[in-house]
Formats: C-alpha cells, structure tokens, sequence
C-alpha cells in the first residue's frame, strides 16, 4: 500500500524525523486559514504541493494546461490562486501515464532556504534478506539514473536485524553524507529514526528525496525531509490499524478494488485478450504466451487456489468492464480442484453475465474429462484448448477475426 | 534417490487441526505420505483421524518430535503466527521445515532468516510456496512424501528434478513430464515471497549431487536476482541439462504481480535479464511455458 508525501511525513515525525511546518488541505476553503498559518510562522513564502502517489509532481502538467503539480507562492493570495488550479484537476507526470491522476488534496508547507540536497532510503535488501540504507549526496536527483552513472556516489550500509541500527552506523551514513559539527549529530538522530519508522511501519520502503540541509530564519542550519515518500508491506497491515486508515482508494484502479472484494488479483493492463487464470505464477505466464502467440494481455487475474463459481462470475464482470477486451482466455490447471466443478462455474458464469465475446478455455487436472464434456454439452460458446500453447493461439486467432 | 526427503521421512502437521491444514494432512496422508504427529497448542493428547488412521496432536513440536521422530514439518498456521511457528520447528531439531502460508509479514521473515542463519541443522522452504514432493511409486505416484499442498497424482517417479517461485506453474511443469512418461526425483516449490528459506540455487546445488537427477527445470519470475546466482553457478558448476522459464516477460513495471517478491523495480529483476542469464549459462530456454518439459527432453 502506497501513501501521500503529508501522511508520510505524519509518521516518520512520529519517530523523530525533522519536517517543515506543513498542513494537509482538501478544499479551497481549507487553504487560506493553511496559508496564513505558514505565513504567521514566519515564511515569507508558502510552498503547494499536489499530492498524488506518483512522482514527477514538480514538472508535471495539469490536463487543463496550468504547469507544475508543486508551486512556490510568495504570498497567500498566490497560494490560494495556485490551489485553485491545482485542487480537482488531473495531473499528469511521467509516473501517472497518460491518464493522470486527480489532486484531491494539497499540502501547504514553509518554504525553506535549501543548502543542500541528499538522498536517503531505506529498504529491504533480497540478496541479504536485511534491511539496507542507502544515502547519496545527490539529493533531489533520479536515484536510478545515479546508481547507474555515479554507482560511487551511493553509500549502503547493511543493517542485522538482530541488533537494528548501531549507532555507529548512522554517523557512518552522516559522515558519508559529508555532514559536520551539529549537523553530523543532527544526522545522525534523523537516521536513527528514518531506519526506525520503516522498521516500526513495517513498511517496504522509506525514501527521502531530498533531504536536506536548511538554514532557518534565526540563521542557524539544520537537517529535515523535505520530501518523503513510504510503501507499506501489505501482509502486515492487519497489525496497523492507523496506517490503513491512510489508504486513499482514489489512487486505486476501480475495477482493482473491486476485484479485491472477491479476493481476485487483477492488474489491469493495455492488450485486447483477458486471462483469468488460477496461481500468480500461471497467470504470469498466461500473459506472456498471449503476448508469445502475437496477441496483447488485457490484465493479468489470478483467482487463487480456488475458482469457485462466484469468483469466475465476478471475474468475468470486471473483464467485461474493460473496453478494449475482445476475448477472453481462461487456463486453470485444477491441481486439487475438481475439474468438473470449475467447469461447471465458468458455464454458470458465461450465462449470468450473459458473454458474447469469444471464450477459449483450458482445463487440465484432476477430473479432467468430465470438465470437457460438461463445457462441450452446455450448449454455450466455448471453444476449449488442449495445451496452454493451443488455448492462445486460439484465443490469439478469435480476437484476430 | 531424492533431494531433502523420502519416502520414508516421517513429516508432522503445524496447525492440523485448521481447515487448510487438515484438508492438505487428509491428501497426504491419502498420497501415502507418512504423516506422524500433528501440532496445536492447547489441543494435545486428541487425535486427528482420517481414512481410519488416528495422527497424535501435541502442543509443542518439541514433544512432537520427541513422541513421533518427526524429522520434517509442514506449516499451516496463520500469518501472525507463522514466524514463531517456524523457529519452533528449528528450535525442535527438524531437518526441514516447509512453511506453505501466505501473507507472513516481511520483517517478521527477516527475523526469521537471521535467526536461522548459521543453523547448519534446519532448512526452511517457503514461505507461501506449494511444499515439496518426492513421488513414490505406486500408482499415480502413491507412496511418496508430499509436504504441502501440490496435487500428488500429476507426478511420476523418475530422475528430474523441478524447482520453481510458483505453485500452479510448477504443477503445469511437471504435468507436462508426467504425460511424456518422464518422472520426477522431487520437485520443490521455494515460494513467491522476496524473503524465503532456500533460494533456486540452495536446491540446484542439492540436485546437482543428487545421482538420481539426471535433468534439472527451474522456473523463475519478474523481481529479485535469484534466478541469475543459481544460472551463475550453474555455468560454472553443473553438468546436468537444465531446462528454465522465466514468468513475467510482459508484467508492467513497478507492479506486483500476484506475489508479493513478483516486481520489477528501478530496472531490475526483469525477465530479459533472467533469460539472459540463463542462456549465457547454457540453460535451455523454454519460449512459453507450453514447452518447459520438451526443451529439457530435448538436451537430455
């Protein structure tokens, strides 16, 4: 589960990560008493930020023209005028696709007179199975692109997960980051903390980007996150009830929630032929040989170790939503399942959603003959396929017609 | 021969009186599968009966073992509990602990891999993984040992060893040898999650010694770099013929697909790559999953 930079940023204060004064706003009328409380902080400038789950905020472009998902207003007139063009409208960046997402809430924040820029993140490690924080002095940069071209400039640290974080291990990071006197201490506690909100969080990654070195208005420095991005582990939010009141649906695909309620995983893709398929893995595959036999995946679905006869029903609903489906492929190997239960479902199904697109089917498994005949004697429209290979060259060549 | 257990290995059920864990300990037990001890706590001293066989409950899997000489376990409790679970099975002396839920939180698996780690005595496969199963040789392969929730029936006894992430994949793999009359020595599903016991090179490695295997499939998936450490080793490494499938080729980027280590992130872990590997190796490349079992027959 993904969510918002202000969210974010409401937890890892929680453990002790510096922030700027920033308040969340959903409405226009929510902003100028924001505003005028930034502005009676002290700043001169108010910083809005549309927040949508996806980067790129900055340079992205609002599908009614007005440019930049992230403003720097210098007063709050300006500010209100900026959440005007901002709160409502889609904003497209080069992670939302062409698409865009729509700003239903915006984050005012002070505006901070930035010395210097680094990259933090924290994040599990598959080829140690521990956690791994990584921090660069290229702040506010792609971190993919600087790992590619400056890999020296990105340093790691390996934390056992018996013993969390050492703090030797943080001023390692501070030093690294080039951080002095104060602000090395100053580093060395945010660390700390950004390493324990993951932990804490359960959360799958924790980034930074940037963090920066500030000089606030006495003239003093100091570090804080000035922008925060945290993705939860989604098999351990049952233990983190506040987290998921976080959860924005908004930002979630409908046609996927509505899958989730029938516990069926569905990706919606681009491609013309739907998959319904039982096991991740399968149905991974299933996409690949579609695409194999020259045709494109619509989705991926994976009904799970079952495909009892609601589940096919409902996952066929939510493939006949999808405009640009033309066929329909589905490949259940029934291990453990009767062959001729599933069957029997997929005929129940096809008349209740009352199908017309071209069904190929590929049964293999347990009770196997018996499937075939009953999808062969249900007077529906079925054509079946022998092999996964048979099944989408069929299915390829029914979408082709 | 087989790898990790036989036959004759003597298995205990974590969670057996749950309804998942009960339904796959009836289908073992069914399989010929020497099922001797199950484990809930609180419910020790009863019985779990089937097909007139009585399986003695303990609450501890430490007086299980004691009682039963498990040297194997199958884990079926919930998330929450599946952590704990598991290190009590290590903490019992087991030789192997197969941990088939799914949706165990990754820092608990993170605790769970470093508290295992230098522990020479128990290996861990899974989590969210279909088990193992070495097939015996009765009909439809009756008489094995089958750890976990596989269909039993789909294998043969034979000499080639399957190794995969996914569970219905692995199936549609060793469906396909099955049906050209070519058995299997065990087949291993080390689980979706990106934090899991033994990796597709632990298990190469086992195959790799194991004179009973005389050919290797190993499917592999989007997300991680697993698949390129054992291809890595294999080239160096392994004489066998090793057939491979990578599933994921046309997953959209930055998306999970369906298991929780299925992703490809920051350019990494994509199946190209994998395929890349694999070819650079000399394992033979099964253009879609309809012919993971030709291409090994093929080199065989």
């Amino acid at each position: 589960m993904n969510i918002h930079e202000y969210q974010a940023k409401l937890l890892l204060a929680r453990y002790g990560v510096t922030v700027p004064l920033e308040i969340p706003a959903r409405s226009l009328a929510e902003v100028r008493p924001a505003a005028e409380k930034i502005a009676a902080s002290g700043s001169s400038r108010v910083v809005v930020k549309s927040q949508i789950h996806a980067g790129g905020r900055g340079k992205g472009t609002f599908k009614s023209g007005f440019q930049g998902g992230v403003k720097v207003a210098s007063s709050i007139d300006e500010a209100v005028g900026f959440a005007g063009q901002m709160l409502g409208q889609v904003l497209v960046t080069k992670q939302t696709g062409v698409d865009g997402r729509r700003v239903q809430t915006l984050l005012l924040a002070e505006g901070a007179k930035i010395k210097r820029e680094f990259y933090l993140a924290v994040l599990l490690n598959r080829e140690t199975s521990r956690p791994l924080i990584m921090a660069s002095t290229e702040g506010g940069m792609d971190i993919e692109e600087v790992a590619e071209k400056h890999p020296e400039k990105i340093f790691k640290e390996s934390i056992d997960p018996a013993v969390g974080i050492m703090p030797y291990q943080a001023r390692k990071i501070s030093a690294a980051l080039g951080l002095k006197g104060d602000l090395f201490n100053a580093g060395v506690k945010l660390i700390t903390a950004v390493y324990h909100t993951w932990w804490e969080c359960d959360a799958a990654m924790v980034e930074l980007n940037p963090l920066a070195v500030v000089e606030l208005r006495d003239g003093k420095e100091t570090v804080m996150a000035l922008d925060a991005k945290i993705s939860l582990d989604d098999n351990a939010l049952y233990r983190h009830k506040d987290i998921v009141e976080m959860r924005d649906l908004n930002e979630e695909a409908p046609l996927e929630i509505e899958a989730s309620k029938f516990n069926l995983n569905y990706i919606k893709l681009d491609g013309s032929i739907a998959c319904l398929v039982n096991g991740a893995g399968l149905a991974m595959a299933t996409m690949d040989i579609i695409q194999h036999f020259g045709g494109s995946p619509a989705n991926f679905l994976d009904v799970g170790g079952g495909a009892s006869r609601e589940q096919v029903t409902a996952a066929f609903k939510i493939i006949l939503s999808d405009p640009n489906v033309k066929g329909i492929l589905v490949n259940i190997f029934g291990g453990i399942m009767d062959c001729n239960v599933i069957a029997t479902g997929i005929v129940a199904a096809v008349t209740e959603t009352g199908l017309t697109l071209p069904l190929v089917v590929r049964l293999e498994g347990n009770n196997v003959a018996a499937g075939k005949i009953t999808l062969a004697e249900s007077g529906v429209a079925i054509i079946t396929g022998d092999s996964m290979a048979d099944a989408a060259q069929k299915v390829v060549r029914a979408v082709g017609q | 021969m087989s790898i990790l257990v036989t036959p004759q290995t003597k298995v205990l059920v974590q969670g057996i009186t749950g309804s998942f864990g009960a339904k796959h300990a009836q289908l073992s037990l069914d399989y010929g599968t020497l099922i001797v001890a199950g484990v809930t706590p609180g419910k020790g001293g009863q019985c779990f009966e089937h097909g007139g066989r009585k399986v003695p409950i303990f609450d501890t899997v430490a007086e299980a073992v004691k009682q039963s000489g498990a040297t194997a376990s199958a884990v079926f409790v919930p998330p929450p509990f599946a952590a704990d679970a598991i290190l009590e099975g290590a903490d019992a002396g087991l030789e192997l602990v197969v941990a088939i839920t799914e949706g165990i939180p990754v820092r608990d698996m993170v605790r769970v891999k470093r508290a295992l780690e230098g522990n020479a005595r128990t290996r861990l496969i899974g989590p969210n993984c279909p088990g193992i199963v070495t097939p015996g040789e009765g009909k439809d392969s009756h008489g094995g040992c089958r750890i976990g929730i596989a269909p039993g029936y789909i294998h043969k006894k034979g000499h080639v060893g399957v190794v995969s992430r996914s569970g219905t994949l692995t199936y549609e793999a060793v469906w396909q040898l099955t049906s050209r009359g070519v058995g299997q020595s065990t087949c291993v599903g080390i689980g979706g999650d990106p934090v899991n016991g033994t990796s597709h090179l632990d298990v190469i490695k086992l195959f790799t010694a194991d004179p009973e295997t005389t050919g290797i499939i190993m499917i592999g998936e989007i997300g991680g770099s697993a698949e390129e450490e054992a291809a890595e080793w294999i080239k160096l490494n392994c004489q066998k013929p090793v057939a491979g499938f990578i599933a994921g080729a046309t997953a959209p980027p930055g998306r999970r697909m369906g298991h929780a280590g299925a992703i490809v992130s920051g350019g990494k872990g994509t199946a190209e790559a994998k395929i890349a590997a694999f070819k650079a190796a000399g394992i033979g490349v099964a253009v879609t999953p309809s012919e993971m079992a030709d291409t090994l027959l093929k080199m065989m």
